[in-house]
C-alpha cells in the first residue's frame, strides 16, 4: 500500500462505473472545488491507474498517491 | 385490485415501454386488472436524432415531432402532466395538474436528459447546439452563411445524449465543406474532455485516424471552464485557450431535479442495478434509457432495448412469476462519417464495438431508420 501524506476534503465514488465514467467523475468533482481541495476518487476500473494520473499532470493538479484497496483504488489529487 | 404501473416520460424509452405493455398485458387491462399511464409534460413525442440534420439544412424540427396519442396505444392513458415529486415509500407523487397524488404499484422512470449550459460561464450566450430544437435552428442560421473563419465543436461534458453525434458532426461538416469548395477556408476543431477522441476506446482508435486524413485538428484533455464571447475564446480548465468563430458544443448534461429531491441518485440520474434496472434506493422503481445509470450510452437504442427488459420485468411481476429478463448491455449506432457514408457498430456489456467500414449502404441505413423509427416508437419494429 502507497502512503499517503493528506486528509481527503472531498470523496467520489465511482465504483462501478464504465470507462471513462470515473475520470469523468473526478473532473466534474474539481470543476466545482477551490484550490488546495483535495479530492479522494474511488475507482474499481483499472483504466484509471492511467487515466487519472495522465489528466492530473495535464490540468496541473497533484496526484498524492494511490491506494491499493481490496476491490478497488483511492486517488487522492489536489486542485492546483 | 387493479396494478397501476406508471410511466414518466414519453420519450423513445417511455413510449416504447408504453406499447410494449399494452400489447403484453392486453388481456390483463382489458379485465382492469392492470392499468398503465404514461405521464409526459409534452403532447408531442419527439425523436433527437433528426436534429443532427437541422443546421446543414436537411431535416426541420417539426419532423422529428408526433403526438403521443397518435403513438400510444388506447389501452395506455396518456396523461400530459408534469410530475413535481416521487415519495417512493408512500408510491405516489405530486404533478402540476394535481390536486390529486398519482398512486402507483410500478413506476418506470424514462424523464431523459436536459442539457445544463448554465454551468460553464459564458457557454449559454456563446456556443451553439443541435442538442435541441432551438439549438440546431440558431446553429443552422449561422452554419449556413459560415464561409470562412475557425469552427470549433467541443465536447463539454459526458455523459451526454448519442455519444456519437459530436463525431457524425464535425466528419459531416468536413464532407459538406468540401462539396462546396469552402473547406480550404475554414478550420474545423474537435475537442474532448479526456485523452482520446471518444468515451469508448474502441471507437476513439477507428475514429482519430479519420479526423486526421481529413485534417480535422484534435484537442484532448480539453475540458471547457469558460467561454469568453466578447473575446471568442474557449479556455479549459487543462489551461488551453482555443480562438473560435464559430462555436458548437454539446453542453453539460444532468437528468431531471425530480430524480435527486427522491433520493434515487446525482445529476438526475438513478442509480440502478445495471442488468435488472431496478432503482438501487426504492423498491418498486426502474429506469431506463438516460435516466439510468448503467454506464452504457444515452442512445435510443439503449432506450428501446431497455423497454423491452422491463415490460418483460412487470409483466411477470403482475402474473407473480419470477421476473427473470435483464438486459445485456445491446447498443447500436449509426454513425455518419460524411453526408453520404455511414458506419455502424453494435456492442454490449461484453462485446466490444468494432466499427463497420463506411459505406453509402450505411448512410442510407441510417436514413431509413430515421423514418422506419417511428414503427419503433410504435412497438411496431
Amino acid at each position: 500500500m502507497t502512503e499517503i501524506d493528506v486528509e481527503a476534503d472531498e470523496t467520489v465514488d465511482a465504483r462501478g462505473a464504465a470507462c471513462p465514467g470515473p475520470l469523468m467523475d473526478l473532473i466534474g468533482k474539481m470543476r466545482s472545488v477551490e484550490p488546495g481541495t483535495v479530492v479522494r476518487l474511488l475507482s474499481d476500473n483499472d483504466q484509471s491507474l492511467t487515466d487519472v494520473p495522465e489528466w492530473t499532470e495535464e490540468a496541473g493538479n497533484e496526484l498524492h498517491g494511490v491506494e491499493e484497496r481490496e476491490d478497488h483504488h483511492a486517488f487522492y489529487v489536489e486542485k492546483a | 385490485m387493479t396494478e397501476h404501473v406508471v410511466i414518466v416520460g414519453g420519450g423513445t424509452g417511455g413510449a416504447v415501454l408504453a406499447n410494449n405493455l399494452a400489447e403484453r398485458l392486453a388481456g390483463e387491462i382489458d379485465a382492469d386488472d392492470v392499468r398503465v399511464t404514461l405521464v409526459n409534460d409534452d403532447p408531442d413525442h419527439v425523436y433527437k436524432p433528426v436534429w443532427l440534420y437541422v443546421p446543414f439544412g436537411q431535416r426541420e424540427p417539426g419532423d422529428a415531432r408526433r403526438p403521443l396519442t397518435e403513438l400510444v396505444d388506447d389501452r395506455v392513458d396518456v396523461r400530459i402532466d408534469r410530475v413535481t415529486a416521487i415519495d417512493t415509500d408512500a408510491q405516489r407523487m405530486q404533478s402540476m395538474e394535481g390536486p390529486d397524488p398519482i398512486e402507483y404499484d410500478t413506476l418506470v422512470l424514462a424523464t431523459g436528459s436536459t442539457l445544463a449550459p448554465d454551468e460553464i460561464p459564458g457557454l449559454a450566450d456563446a456556443g451553439h447546439d443541435y442538442y435541441s430544437e432551438a439549438g440546431a435552428t440558431d446553429l443552422r442560421d449561422d452554419l449556413l452563411s459560415f464561409t470562412e473563419g475557425h469552427l470549433v465543436l467541443s465536447v463539454v461534458g459526458t455523459p451526454h445524449m448519442c455519444p456519437a453525434a459530436p463525431l457524425e458532426f464535425v466528419f459531416m461538416v468536413d464532407d459538406w465543406l468540401r462539396e462546396r469548395g469552402l473547406r480550404e477556408d475554414v478550420d474545423v476543431t474537435y475537442t474532448y474532455p479526456i485523452q482520446r477522441v471518444h468515451g469508448n476506446p474502441h471507437i476513439a482508435e477507428w475514429a482519430r485516424p479519420i479526423m486526421d486524413e481529413r485534417d480535422i485538428g484534435v484537442e484532448t484533455f480539453f475540458n471547457a471552464e469558460e467561454v469568453d464571447a466578447d473575446e471568442q475564446v474557449l479556455r479549459s480548465m487543462e489551461g488551453t485557450d482555443i480562438d473560435y468563430d464559430l462555436l458548437v458544443t454539446i453542453p453539460p448534461h444532468r437528468g431531471v431535479d425530480l430524480v435527486e429531491e427522491a433520493g434515487l441518485g446525482d445529476r438526475g440520474w438513478v442509480e440502478v442495478d445495471k442488468h435488472t434496472l431496478e432503482a438501487e434506493a426504492a423498491e418498486h422503481v426502474y429506469a431506463l434509457g438516460d435516466t439510468a445509470d448503467t454506464g452504457m450510452p444515452n442512445a435510443g437504442s439503449v432506450a428501446h432495448y431497455q423497454a423491452g427488459v422491463v415490460a418483460q420485468r412487470i409483466a411477470s411481476e403482475v402474473r407473480g412469476q419470477p421476473a427473470t429478463a435483464t438486459y445485456d448491455g445491446k447498443t447500436l449506432c449509426f454513425i455518419e462519417t460524411g453526408m453520404d457514408a455511414a458506419s455502424f457498430v453494435e456492442f454490449d456489456f461484453e462485446r466490444p464495438p468494432s466499427p463497420a467500414p463506411p459505406s453509402r449502404k450505411l448512410h442510407w441505413s441510417k436514413l431509413a431508420y430515421n423514418e422506419a423509427y417511428w414503427l419503433t416508437a410504435r412497438g411496431l419494429l
